[in-house]
């Protein structure tokens, strides 16, 4: 019976990577989707505190960061160690937040600028002055809507 | 020879896309408290006169310590010591007198670190959220979430509003 010994002696076919290429973008395009852009190379130290009541920032188009924390070690030097507020990719003042939050209001479609959402990534170890005085200023530029980034807690026994 | 296209750097060219992704992503939590801020008004609130029992005061010094109604408290007891201020199960004189009418007054300093800040704001918002899960379960037989149909949160919330204001702070800490 030839039909059982048709392929006796031949050598073997190389493994078929026809198909690689489908599986390579099949995770890239998984990795394109979870990436978010560091838009912001941070200059100030943050480590948000941890919390148990968190809600998910549904968006990321709807969301504009303020960034609060000390200096890095290498701005130190000229910034000092306080805590200072970052808007985009550089070191600003509260009085600096409104034109922020204007640049970033015209990108967003004019039916969505309501649910718009500014995100406080604040370190835990600053003083809620500064926290204080930037709360003022969102709510004197009517944004009202903001969110205190947070950890989830790992431990649920408090 | 066959017409086929050469597609074997297909997978080199994907592989340098995928590691470009892999490299630049940072997958983030971007989670936190939602708060809505009151909207900004020039003028002075005009001040108005509450029953003392119908106002929870938590007071944080620069210290970092809590002074709930006139007492000086533990963070872990907050959570409980509010439900029990916002429900009333004992009908108690010195508590709120229904969930509708009861306020949590918070009032921090500039020296108040964020993170104790952000706890207490924490325990407060957790003892309104295990106030409205236990009365999604008595009513609806479900944990409460944001999931649910909007007539059942606005019948929830309606229930028990969550009235937080948030005092000035004091300044009598250092600010660092």
């Amino acid at each position: 019976m030839s039909k059982f010994n048709k392929k006796r002696g031949k050598t073997t076919p190389a493994i078929s990577t026809a198909s690689l290429p489908d599986i390579i973008f099949m995770l890239l395009f998984f990795f394109m989707v979870v990436t978010t852009m560091r838009d912001a190379e941070l200059k100030v130290q943050v480590r948000t505190p941890f919390a148990t009541e968190l809600t998910k920032l549904e968006e990321k188009s709807l969301v504009n960061y303020l960034y609060i924390g000390r200096p890095m070690q290498n701005f130190q030097a000229v910034y000092g160690t306080k805590p200072r507020l970052q808007l985009g990719d550089k070191f600003a003042t509260v009085a600096d937040i409104p034109l922020f939050l204007e640049q970033h209001k015209i990108k967003v479609p004019e039916s969505r600028r309501g649910a718009i959402t500014s995100s406080l990534r604040v370190d835990g170890t600053v003083t809620m002055g500064i926290v204080q005085d930037v709360k003022t200023q969102l709510r004197k530029s009517g944004q009202l809507k903001i969110n205190y980034s947070a950890k989830k807690r790992p431990d649920m026994s408090r | 020879m066959s017409n086929e296209l050469n597609a074997s750097s297909m997978a080199d060219i994907a592989f340098l896309l995928l590691i470009f992704f892999l490299v630049t992503t940072t997958i983030v939590e971007d989670k936190g408290i939602t708060v809505r801020l009151p909207p900004w008004s020039e003028e002075d609130p005009e001040t108005q006169r509450l029953k003392s029992r119908n106002v929870f005061s938590v007071l944080v010094n620069a210290q970092n310590q809590l002074l709930v109604r006139g007492e000086p408290t533990d963070i872990r007891d907050l959570r409980e010591r509010t439900k029990e201020f916002i429900s009333n199960p004992l009908k108690r004189e010195d508590l709120a007198e229904k969930p509708t009418m009861a306020i949590i007054s918070l009032k921090n300093d500039r020296g108040t670190n964020y993170e104790t800040y952000l706890q207490v704001y924490n325990e407060l918002k957790a003892a309104y959220n295990e106030l409205w899960d236990e009365l999604s379960q008595r009513k609806y037989n479900v944990p409460y979430s944001d999931d649910l149909p909007t007539a059942w949160i606005k019948e929830i919330r309606g229930e028990i509003p969550m009235v937080l204001s948030e005092a000035e702070p004091t300044s009598f800490g250092e600010e660092n």
